[in-house]
């Protein structure tokens, strides 16, 4: 057989005993033109580098398309569906949940704003009733103290008269007491005044 | 030596055969159903995944399990990384994004485990998966823009003159959108499966020589478990970079003209 | 020369690119994680572009080394 390899110049490919093909590529002569020689000066047997190796292609490609369909097939129809329906369960419960949590968050906050209302209104009635008790408190002490106020005015205005009345008794008791003395003064002087001559000195000094 | 062949752990190798379909009378041509170790890590992966996604789910608790919390997580993750970089529009597209990541996120995973076999460093695998995202953008941005769908090469906001050099440019990294999605997966795992095999296998020849290959078998051992921890950062970054890169692109198909 | 030990060489050229990328990885994860100091309640919103112009930055490098890939074993 001719070679198809342009660098041998004779290519034998015969089949050895273990039914593999050895191919033995005879370098007789080189490419200069010389003859062909028929003592074989370099024989080797070379097989080709398996990766590329064009007889495994046609099996290889043949698996190859098999086998990744039918993974293609398994993948796209069976597994990932599946798992894409585990993640799309697993994301609406987790979505659920939240919303309930949203939802009794939202129903607790309502029943809070519903305690703090309430606890709002019940304060201010009793800031209404503490305001309603301290006017009346207040209004009744006024009252008293008033009353109280009243009485100790017309006892003090009662007081004031009595002071007067002693005031002017005692006064007028002075005006006796200026007189008799001065009788008795200027008799133990002179000798003789009569009463009512010291009265009307005493009066004049009083008044001037 | 080939034990510790860095390669050899990316054989595909053929478990047993459906037969052949398609073949013409003298059994030329056609189409060999065989079951390779990398179409039997491909329905570990997807059995695992889908196990896994409606096994736990089955309870549909309302407070999650541990279990059920996974699945859980990974559809908000997916569904929120979609939300943010398309829109409420791109979610049509999410159990398409969502089936991709898990399938080279656990793909990847299972890669580091020994004698199993990384989907995702299998060329034809990530080309097929960053074409049908292509593929998907492409329609659905065609069917839904029309022709407003070639807006995507215009940048909105510059000038005629410019636009002459920046709309090749932009045809050009569309193009090479697939290609850059597709290989970057692909180079990725492939760089790290070798890398941490490499290391183990310097454990596997230092071992061979004795007690002083044994002690000397340390630091390689501690290098391909420092290793193995960052090809499990590197296998989550990159199942995400693949999802996220996609949610770029359809964000493209359902809004063009950034 | 023999074009084995050309590939061979070409190959490990190319990873020589991953070193070019592994910069760029630096620079943006170290912008972004001074940015975040200075204003970490934005550094969350960023984190999508972060990742974006790091896969962007490391697609580089994994086509270097899928042209040493290719190099050591398809071509």
């Amino acid at each position: 057989m001719a070679g198809d390899n342009s660098t041998p110049d004779v290519v034998v490919k015969t089949i050895n005993e273990s039914g593999e093909e050895v191919v033995v590529k005879i370098d007789g002569a080189n490419s200069y033109g010389e003859q062909l020689q028929t003592s074989t000066k370099q024989v080797k047997e070379e097989k080709p580098f398996p990766p590329f190796d064009p007889s495994t292609f046609g099996p290889q490609l043949f698996w190859l398309a098999i086998t990744f369909g039918v993974l293609y097939l398994l993948m796209s129809k069976i597994a990932l569906p599946r798992i894409g329906e585990i993640l799309e369960v697993r994301r609406d419960r987790i979505e659920g949940d939240l919303a309930e949590a949203e939802r009794l968050r939202q129903k607790t906050e309502q029943a809070i704003e519903n305690y703090e209302a309430e606890l709002a209104t019940a304060r201010a009635q009793a800031h209404e009733i503490a305001e309603e008790t301290r006017n009346d408190i207040k209004s009744e002490l006024d009252e008293k103290h008033s009353e109280v106020e009243a009485e100790l005015s017309k006892k003090l205005s009662i007081a004031e008269a009595r002071i007067k009345e002693t005031k002017s008794a005692a006064l007028a008791n002075v005006d006796e007491i200026a007189s008799e003395t001065l009788v008795s003064l200027i008799s133990k002087l002179t000798g003789k005044i009569s009463i009512k001559d010291a009265r009307d000195i005493v009066k004049s000094v009083v008044k001037g | 030596m080939a034990g510790t062949d860095p390669i050899k752990q990316f054989d595909i190798v053929e478990l047993f055969s459906f037969g052949t379909i398609g073949a013409d009378a003298q059994g030329v041509g056609g189409f060999d159903l065989v079951f390779t170790n990398s179409a039997l890590m491909m329905v570990v992966t997807v059995s695992l995944i889908s196990g896994w996604l409606i096994l736990t789910t089955r309870g549909r608790g309302l407070v999650p399990s541990r279990l059920q919390l996974v699945s859980e997580v990974s559809y908000e993750f997916i569904a929120n990384m979609i939300r943010t970089s398309t829109g409420s529009e791109g979610m049509k597209f999410f159990p398409f994004v969502f089936s991709l990541f898990v399938f080279i996120l656990i793909s990847n995973m299972l890669g580091l485990f020994p004698y199993f076999i990384s989907v995702s460093s299998q060329l034809i695998i990530t080309v097929s998966l960053a074409l049908l995202v292509m593929t998907i953008v492409i329609f659905y941005g065609v069917w839904k823009n029309g022709f407003k769908f070639l807006k995507i090469f215009v940048p909105s906001g510059i000038p005629l003159v410019v636009l002459i050099i920046v709309v090749p440019i932009e045809v050009l990294s569309f193009l090479s959108r697939p290609l850059s999605l597709s290989l970057r997966l692909f180079g990725n795992m492939l760089a790290g499966a070798i890398v941490v095999k490499v290391f183990a296998g310097f454990v596997v020849s230092l071992t061979a020589m004795g007690l002083v290959g044994i002690i000397g078998a340390i630091l390689p051992m501690a290098m391909t478990v420092a290793l193995t921890g960052l090809e499990v950062l590197v296998a989550a970054l990159q199942a995400f970079v693949f999802t996220i890169l996609t949610c770029v692109y359809l964000n493209d198909a359902i809004h063009p003209g950034h | 020369m023999e074009v084995e030990a050309a590939k061979m060489i070409g190959a490990g050229i190319a990873t020589i690119g991953m070193g070019g990328a592994g910069i760029g990885v630096g620079i943006i994860f170290g912008n972004y994680l001074s940015g975040a100091l200075r204003n970490p309640a934005a550094a969350a919103g960023q984190f999508t572009n972060l990742i974006f112009g790091f896969a962007v930055t490391e697609a580089l490098g994994i086509f270097s080394l899928l042209i040493a890939l290719l190099l050591l074993f398809v071509v």
